[in-house]
């Protein structure tokens, strides 16, 4: 099963490296990571998605616990959370589709942010589901290239 | 350089921070990024720098001092060569869960990165191996990071911990000051159990017909042996022992088992096999301990502490959890456990049929010289009271066998990660801390040559360490599964032609060598060599060249797949 892990991590030259270091080096599996800072700036907050059974994120969840730098390690997964990717996606622009492309944009709440003669930058955001979604959708009238975030993910506040 | 508050230098600022951590040793090799503290040094009397002739040496000497006193091991080498050099080692403490800090030289802080001479990245190929480490950036940060390193690496589980110092922060000076307390708010081990858990624990030990206590290192890291030996006699409850747990309970008392796992003995395999109860305590469920984990303890109900969750549930699921110090562990039990407890008669007898079906033992009677029989003669004539430390290999497995230990810290051996040429080392080491116990080695002839550099360390410091080099021609421990599972081809493991003559090499290194080769010779050379103590003395035993050891449960076999003795005696020697 897809687990959402929120670390919390001392802010320091080598944390993401600790952490990218232990999945690989115990086998486990890492769908995406990301990272930044918080409102503490000391601290930085990492969105881990990773997959397994119990036994395994049990296992995830100790050997995060276990590194130094790590202060707080959170399983999202069971919890009311809030969980957003961004997508960042260059399409081929034809005469002939531009008019559909703009029409799905609207409907996947994308925003364009850079337009040439020949192609279209947009960016969507939500969560991984919704930008799989957006990436089939969009697939038939040419990706030249894309860029994905990876999950950020928050608890929802009381 | 007492006071506080005044200016130092970072090479002043290493030392006098060593000192405020009562460390007694520095195991070190100098080197171009060292030379500044090298310059302290030279002006250091209340700190023993021991200079060692490999750094893979200093390594182990430190996890020997380490495990032989319960106190931090301290290496100090130079950038490059001189930190890659300690991997071995470090990763050896890694495994053994060995308290040890390791100091790096690098180059200067504007050079990282650029490939400078000597440079390594020592941090990172150290970080999987290692509990922690650290790159100083910044002199003020030396003295706060050598506390927590030091915290760090003796508190919790043990472990090695890595500090690299550029070659300007050992120049640059500041104001020196010592943190009084050590915070790190990313590292809370816990140490206390919870008392719910313990409670449980005991219901079920007293509820239990067939316990079978299963101890391994982390008892005697938590100085936890008086505890076990109270609860164990006090309930009746039979011990068996993991490699790194043997001496946690006296191997001559009635409910020693002896060690469990791929070599261990008959009674202490049966025994998990039909336990109701196995308590694990400060063990890991090692797949050398476990063999096929689904047919491990199969009808136990399995209850298991230690200081390190990820730990518990690791190889084996277990019934009743109990994170936290062994000692915190063995003595909440000991207090909530009514003293009158049942005999456990029957249980017992059941060991003892298994034992004297399968006892340990070995071919004699003829002139052949055996292994077996020289740790047992040396385990009688030092009345089991030697601190004794082993290489790799079928000697090892032997002495976990045949010597009898009756204290903690007295076997100091390579377990997790089963380094040849651990063992010269880590004796010297070992008898660095302790002086008024004999310091034995253990060591196979292929072994013996991975750091017998560091023969002139001992001979030089005049170190009493006796060198049972256990000479059988063949790498051993290789040979033996090659006739078990790889078709008797003996494929490069014969030394015998190539092995020099090690009582002439001994001899040029300054160092005192016997040879034996029956067991008349063997028994006076072992005399001699305990009698001797102006330094090292070395005894070659020429022991028969294809011995097996026995009993041995194959690779991820099950207890039943246990193999008692040799099946086709035409390889006999
Ligand atoms: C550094 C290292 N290299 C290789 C091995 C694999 N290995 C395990 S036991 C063994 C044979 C050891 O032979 P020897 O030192 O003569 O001891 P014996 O088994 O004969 O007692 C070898 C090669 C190892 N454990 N460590």
């Amino acid at each position: 099963m897809k687990h959402l892990i929120s670390v919390l991590v001392e802010n320091k030259f080598g944390s993401l490296n600790r952490v990218a270091a232990m999945f690989s080096a115990r086998g486990f599996n890492l769908e995406s990571i990301s990272i930044g800072e918080t409102e503490d700036k000391e601290i930085s907050r990492m969105t881990i998605v990773t997959r397994g059974d119990d036994q395994i994120i049990s296992q995830v969840l100790k050997q995060l616990n276990r590194l130094v730098d790590t202060i707080k390690v959170i399983d999202l997964t069971r919890q009311p959370h809030v969980e957003r990717e961004l997508l960042l996606m260059t399409l081929k622009l034809t005469k002939t589709q531009q008019h559909e492309i703009f029409e799905l944009i609207n409907v996947f709440k994308g925003k364009v942010v850079d337009i040439k003669q020949k192609s279209i930058t947009i960016e969507v955001i939500g969560s991984p589901d919704k930008i799989n979604t957006t990436i089939d959708i969009f697939r038939p009238y040419g990706i030249k290239e894309l860029a994905r975030s990876g999950a950020v993910a928050i608890h929802r506040g009381e | 350089m007492h006071a506080s508050d005044q200016t130092l230098n970072g090479s002043e600022i290493f030392i006098e921070s060593l000192r405020r951590e009562n460390v007694e040793y520095i195991f070190g090799y100098p080197g171009g990024s060292l030379l500044k503290v090298y310059e302290t040094l030279y002006d250091v009397h209340d700190i023993q720098h021991i200079l060692v002739r490999h750094e893979q040496g200093a390594t182990h000497m430190a996890e020997g001092y380490a495990r032989a006193t319960g106190k931090p091991g301290v290496v100090l080498v130079t950038s490059g060569p001189g930190a890659t050099n300690t991997v071995t080692g470090i990763a050896n403490a890694y495994m053994d869960s060995s308290p040890m800090v390791v100091f790096t030289g690098q180059v200067p802080s504007s050079l990282i990165g650029n490939d400078a001479f000597q440079e390594a990245d020592i941090v990172g190929i150290t970080r999987p191996i290692t509990k922690h480490n650290f790159l100083v950036k910044d002199v003020k940060e030396l003295a706060a990071t050598i506390s927590k390193a030091f915290y760090l690496a003796t508190t919790g589980r043990p472990g090695p911990v890595l500090v690299d110092m550029p070659k300007d922060i050992l120049n640059a000076s500041c104001i020196f000051e010592w943190p009084e307390t050590v915070e790190i708010r990313g590292f809370k081990p816990t140490i206390k159990c919870h008392i719910n858990q313990v409670e449980k624990a005991a219901q079920k030990i007293a509820a239990s017909k067939r316990p079978l206590l299963y101890i391994g290192g982390g008892v005697i890291s938590a100085e936890a042996s008086e505890e076990l030996q109270k609860l164990a006699i006090q309930q009746n409850i039979p011990v068996t022992m993991t490699l790194q747990g043997l001496g946690s309970f006296p191997g001559n008392h009635p409910l020693s088992m002896g060690m469990l796992g791929m070599h261990g003995t008959y009674w202490a395999n049966q025994a998990v096999n039909k336990c109701d109860l196995l308590i694990a305590v400060g063990a890991r469920f090692d797949d050398r301990v476990t063999g096929k984990v689904e047919t491990f303890a199969p009808q136990a109900f399995k209850i298991h502490n230690d200081i390190d969750p990820t730990n518990v549930d690791k190889n084996v699921k277990v019934d009743l959890p109990v994170v936290g110090d062994a000692k915190n562990f063995l003595a909440g039990l000991l207090e909530m456990m009514p003293i009158e407890t049942e005999s456990r008669e029957s249980w017992l007898a059941e060991i003892k049929v298994w034992r004297e079906l399968c006892p340990l033992t070995y071919s004699n009677g003829d002139d052949a010289l055996r292994t077996e029989f020289v740790i047992e003669e040396v385990s009688k004539q030092t009345n089991g009271n030697a601190v004794v430390v082993t290489d790799v290999g079928q000697h090892q497995m032997w002495t976990s066998q045949f010597y009898t230990f009756l204290n903690p810290r007295s076997i100091i051996t390579s377990g997790g990660l089963g380094t040849m040429g651990y063992g010269l080392p880590a004796a010297i080491g070992a008898a660095f801390g302790i002086k008024d116990r004999p310091v034995v080695l253990f060591c196979g002839d292929g072994g013996f040559m991975m750091n017998i550099q560091e023969l002139v360390t001992a001979v030089h410091h005049n170190i009493p360490i006796k060198i049972f080099l256990i000479n059988n021609s063949f790498l051993g421990m290789v040979r033996q599964w090659q006739e078990l599972f790889h078709k008797e081809k003996y494929s490069f493991t014969d030394l015998g032609e190539s092995n020099p003559d090690f009582v002439k090499v001994a001899e040029a290194f300054g160092c005192r060598a016997l040879k034996a080769e029956n067991p008349d010779s063997a028994k006076a050379a072992i005399e001699e060599a305990l009698a001797w103590n102006d330094g090292p003395i070395l005894v070659d035993f020429r022991v028969v060249k294809k011995d097996m050891v026995f009993p041995m449960v194959p690779a991820g076999g099950s207890i039943s797949d246990m193999l008692l003795a040799r099946l086709n005696p035409k390889t006999m020697v």
